[in-house]
């Protein structure tokens, strides 16, 4: 409706939005535009705020740093290993989740609970679980001699067991959204379509596969691309893991590197932080668009 | 006869199959619950565990009998733990309110006023979702360090007072609020101002509450930007205090005293979470997006 | 004028106000006001004056349907007109003019989509019309904002405010002033007390709109309206969130509280029935053009046009072909009627509409009284509209229907047959009870009441 009011009105919508312009303005948009800027400014010095010429030095000088390839292929595998097992496992647990009342609520409850915690906090508590010490394997290594098998360092030791101490923190960290939003998406499937297909018959695999699945495949998809997101991110939980010098542990990962060049004792190049991030978020910008097309295909509706 | 015979054993057989699906079913459950709660107990159990008592312990107990406090002693006497709390605070209650501030004035504006552009400016700050954090941080730590404001709270602050997203939640609410009740307001000589305040802001308390929790979570966690910006410990937030005191804190591996400080870290939010449960999972999964 | 209005406006205040009763019966709001006022000989000449008037009021929405109006560009390329360029605007109200009076109930009425909540917005100000004037009395209101002009305003939904008890929302419009309008906290309850009191829930006031029935709530949305002592008080269809049962009875409330403080008061409704039975007048409304004003049985005996006709009456009237020839009205082949006898009778029962309005049905009875007594209307083709009441059953009778069945209603009964002539599918009258209908004869035989019958023109529909 529009009211017979006075001219002031049409700037006072903009006197409402502007801190909020300001503040996107200031620590949004224009880090955005400043970002790519940087990334093409060779030899930016950071303390006297000069460069030498404009090229892809920067771009270059990444793609051919040991560390950045080191962190990409820590990245990947971090992404290949956690996206489809927590996916699958939330499935599972959301499944299984769905189909009890009692009790429902209280382990929805405690499912969430991660989503709460400090990851940094929490993941001291997975180091001195997994850690070997001097005077202790650690109750996780204590749990394999259990069965028969050897202490291994998963903190300090070999890579492959560093890798699956951060796969299984990292899928710990991020069940509780996804079991949140899978449970959401089996609640609201109509109860009718389950009535009408026991009617018909159908056993319970089959009603799985054919009436649940396609119904909330649109959820499960969501979860992936965000599930691939956020992997491709991740910092926090490998910094609780293995500290904050990651390149030292071989543990970094794309934005760890991108961390490490603009600040700390390997910090001050904000030029080469540039152009790392801008290739993390080519990468990712990438298997979105990969996921959109695949999904195009299989999602069902 | 025959065929009442097949019902019965088509019966029983089902309630078996049923049993052994519903076992096997809540035993997965529970497992997972163990694997969640696990470090919850172990965090706390290693905290009120003696030194001495934790490193004599080359098999770590599930238990112990002689609870000790002197832990939560240490981790506030011997490392500044009850300064990165009072940070952590500060941190997230300006966050928070600033943005409230920021946010509803932007949400009223799109949700109820009419101007030229509003569109555009909304489908621009739709698009502004889209920009990782990562990418941003570079000028913006460029940004606060040229200002100066390393290790003030302004700069911890500053960068983080708006979201799109939750402008977007909140205009959604608004939006639900009956153009009539504008109208209503509007004939009795409500100020536009008034109206947001008296009769908007009440009515979308839940959602408002909904976004201070979620907001106060996020500065609780937030780790990346305090790292980078601060680096004078009297400005640390828990996450990087509790980085800080892994590295360097209590002299030695401590870790029953570290355990300590990671308990005091983790009860705020869980005691958060559980008083505001319906809120915090509704409000995470209309698009809740971890740290 | 506005500033002067303005000044008088802020010169309200909470004073009791509703309990007393002049001479008249009724109380006005206006009286008690003016008391205050300085000049008396203002006062005097502000009573008889506070009326709504309307003039040639119009408002135009822009067309917001892109696709039409790329149609209409694209159509204009191709014929060459060059002014359908311009995507037509909407016309919500059409050249409105009429003038309410002072202390009446009004009912706008009108299908919906017919410009009857446009124009009350209009008159409340929440729009400002594209042309036309609006008085309040003998203030120019149109360019005014709505909190100036002293309306009180309730809505469908009521538009109560949740958060808020049944006392705060009441309080809500005077806790608004500014200035020395601003009132204490005790005159503001003593006036939502009384308010609340008018409209009887006086126990409920620290209730929560969401604990209150639709019936309450209604009430509630009444006094918020009424606390601010408006001049005009404007309900948006008021009752159309009732049920069935609260409807007859709130609309009785509506009607005493209107009496009660004499307040010039308008409402909007799409129902007849609830149009009919509270209002002194109603305005009958179509597509933004004003069809019929009258007092509600003057426009129901003499509808302006086919459209009034169809409008108001349940069961609704019954339409049909047919012409005039040689002074006779036909139905089919059946003579029904003298045509003359159909108009004169209509003349004498038509009355000048109220308000100083002047509508075209003035103009044609006038011409149809000078036309000639009985040949008035020349053969033609006409539309023939015959109120469910207005049949006769005879058995020499000389309109022939086939029969289709009989609804027994209890206070009569209802007869359904078929017309070839008819325009719609079934032809309903209603006969007392006292007449036996032979169900099992195939046709039925009707005399008619000419007052129930109206001729209209073919092409036109307005009223013969």
């Amino acid at each position: 409706m529009n009211m017979a009011r006075g001219r002031f009105d049409k700037v006072k919508g903009w006197l409402y939005l502007l801190p909020a312009i300001l503040f996107l303005g200031a620590f949004l948009v224009y880090p955005l535009i400043d970002v790519f800027i940087y990334s093409f400014e060779e030899g930016y010095n950071f303390t006297s705020q000069t460069y030498f010429g404009v090229g892809i030095y920067n771009y270059s000088y990444v793609l051919h740093d040991p560390y950045f390839l080191q962190a990409v292929i820590n990245t990947f595998i971090l992404v290949i290993i956690t996206v489809p097992v927590s996916t699958g496992l939330a499935l599972l647990i959301s499944v299984a989740l769905h189909s009890i009342t009692r009790f429902r609520n209280l382990l929805q409850t405690i499912y969430f609970l991660p989503y709460v915690t400090n990851t940094l906090a929490v993941g001291l508590v997975f180091m001195i679980l997994f850690k070997k010490t001097a005077y202790s394997d650690g109750l996780i290594n204590q749990l394999i001699n259990l069965f028969g098998g050897n202490s291994v360092d998963f903190i300090d030791g070999p890579y492959w067991a560093k890798m699956l101490v951060l796969c299984i923190y990292t899928i710990w960290v991020v069940m509780p959204f996804k079991i949140l939003i899978l449970t959401g998406a089996l609640a609201s499937v109509n109860e009718d379509y389950y009535k009408a297909a026991r009617v018909d018959g159908t056993s319970k695999f089959r009603i799985f596969r054919k009436i649940t699945l396609p119904m909330i495949s649109p959820m499960i998809f969501y979860l992936v691309i965000t599930g691939f997101i956020g992997a491709f991110k991740a910092y926090s939980d490998v910094v609780a893991l293995f500290g904050t010098d990651l390149n030292a542990a071989g543990m970094n990962t794309i934005v760890g590197y991108v961390y490490d060049m603009l600040y700390g004792d390997s910090g001050g190049y904000p030029s080469y932080a540039s152009a790392a991030a801008i290739i993390l978020f080519a990468i990712i910008l990438t298997i979105t668009v990969i996921n959109l097309m695949v999904s195009r295909k299989s999602v069902h509706y | 006869m025959d065929t009442s015979v097949d019902y019965k054993k088509a019966e029983a057989s089902a309630r078996i199959r049923g049993r052994v699906l519903g076992a096997v079913k809540g035993v997965f459950l529970a497992l997972w619950a163990l694997i969640v709660l696990f470090p919850f107990y172990w965090m706390v159990l290693t905290s009120v565990k003696s030194y001495s008592q934790y490193s004599s312990e080359s098999v770590p107990k599930l238990y112990t009998l002689s609870p000790t406090f002197q832990n939560y002693t240490s981790a506030f006497t011997e490392v500044p733990l009850a300064r990165y709390l009072a940070n952590t605070l500060i941190f997230a209650v300006g966050t928070t309110l600033i943005m409230l501030v920021v946010i509803t004035l932007a949400a009223f504006a799109f949700a109820r006023l009419e101007f030229r552009g509003k569109n555009a400016v909304f489908v621009f700050f739709l698009s502004l979702m889209m920009i990782p954090n990562e990418l941003v941080i570079i000028t913006n730590f460029v940004t606060i360090t040229n200002l100066n404001l390393r290790n003030t709270f302004a700069g911890l602050i500053l960068p983080s007072v708006t979201s799109v997203f939750y402008i977007y939640l909140l205009k959604e609410n608004f939006e639900q609020i009956p153009d009539s009740l504008y109208y209503a307001a509007k004939v009795d000589g409500t100020s536009d101002f008034r109206y947001l305040w008296k009769v908007m802001l009440p009515i979308s308390k839940p959602t408002m509450t909904t976004i201070v929790i979620l907001k106060v979570i996020e500065c609780w966690n937030s780790y990346v930007w305090p790292r980078l910006i601060t680096d004078d410990q009297n400005y640390y937030l828990v996450s990087n205090g509790i980085q800080e005191i892994r590295e360097n804190g209590f002299g030695r591996e401590n870790i029953p005293a570290m355990m300590a400080a990671v308990v005091v870290i983790s009860v705020p939010l869980i005691v958060l979470f559980l008083i505001f449960r319906k809120q915090i999972m509704a409000g995470v999964s209309r698009g809740g997006l971890k740290q | 004028m506005d500033m002067h209005f303005i000044r008088k406006r802020m010169a309200l205040s909470g004073k009791a106000w509703y309990t007393v009763s002049n001479q008249k019966g009724r109380v006005t709001v206006l009286n008690q006001l003016q008391g205050r006022n300085d000049s008396d000989a203002d006062m005097e000449s502000e009573e008889n004056d506070m009326e709504i008037r309307l003039e040639h009021l119009t408002k135009k929405f822009p067309n917001r349907d892109r696709k039409s109006g790329w149609g209409a560009r694209r159509h204009g390329k191709n014929s060459g007109v060059s002014n359908s360029v311009i995507p037509q605007d909407v016309v919500a109200v059409n050249d409105f003019t009429f003038t309410i009076p002072d202390g009446k109930l009004i009912g706008l009425l009108g299908p919906s989509g017919c410009g009857k909540s446009t124009t009350l917005n209009l008159i409340s100000g929440l729009l400002a019309p594209t042309s036309g004037r609006i008085f309040f009395g003998d203030d120019n209101v149109t360019e005014l904002q709505p909190e100036m002009r002293g309306i009180g305003l309730v809505f469908q939904n009521y538009a109560l405010y949740p958060h808020l008890t049944v006392r705060q929302n009441i309080m809500f419009p005077l806790e608004n002033r500014k200035g020395k309008d601003r009132l204490s906290k005790e005159q503001m309850l003593s006036m939502a007390d009384e308010a609340a009191r008018l409209v009887q829930i006086d126990k409920l006031m620290e209730r929560r709109p969401g604990e209150l029935s639709g019936g309450q709530q209604q009430r509630v949305a009444i006094a918020r309206a009424l606390v601010k002592q408006p001049r005009v008080l404007l309900l948006d269809e008021p009752l159309s969130n009732l049920d069935a049962r609260l409807r007859l009875q709130t609309r009785d409330e509506i009607r005493r509280i209107q009496r009660e403080t004499g307040i010039t008061t308008v409402f909007v409704t799409h129902d007849q029935d609830e149009a009919m039975s509270i209002s002194d007048l109603i305005v009958v409304m179509k597509e933004g053009v004003v069809q019929q004003i009258g007092k509600p049985q003057e426009v129901y005996d003499s509808p302006a046009n086919l459209f009034v006709a169809k409008f108001l009456g349940t069961p609704p009237i019954n339409v049909f072909e047919g012409q005039v020839r040689g002074g006779k009205l036909y139905i089919g082949e059946d003579a029904v009627l003298d045509a003359g006898c159909v108009t004169a009778r209509n003349e004498k029962t038509a009355e000048v509409p109220v308000g100083g309005f002047a509508r075209k049905s003035e103009g044609k009875s006038a011409e149809n009284s000078a036309g000639g007594e009985t040949a008035g209307v020349p053969d033609r083709d006409v539309w023939v509209g015959i109120r469910p009441e207005g049949f006769l059953l005879r058995e020499d009778g000389p309109f022939c229907c086939e029969l289709n069945g009989v609804e027994v209603m209890g206070r009569d009964i209802s007869v359904l047959s078929k017309n070839k002539a008819s325009v719609n599918p079934v032809v309903r009258s209603i006969i007392g009870t006292e007449n036996k209908v032979d169900t099992s004869s195939p046709v039925v035989r009707f005399a008619l009441r000419p007052e129930k019958v109206f001729l209209f023109d073919r092409s036109s529909e307005e009223r013969l």
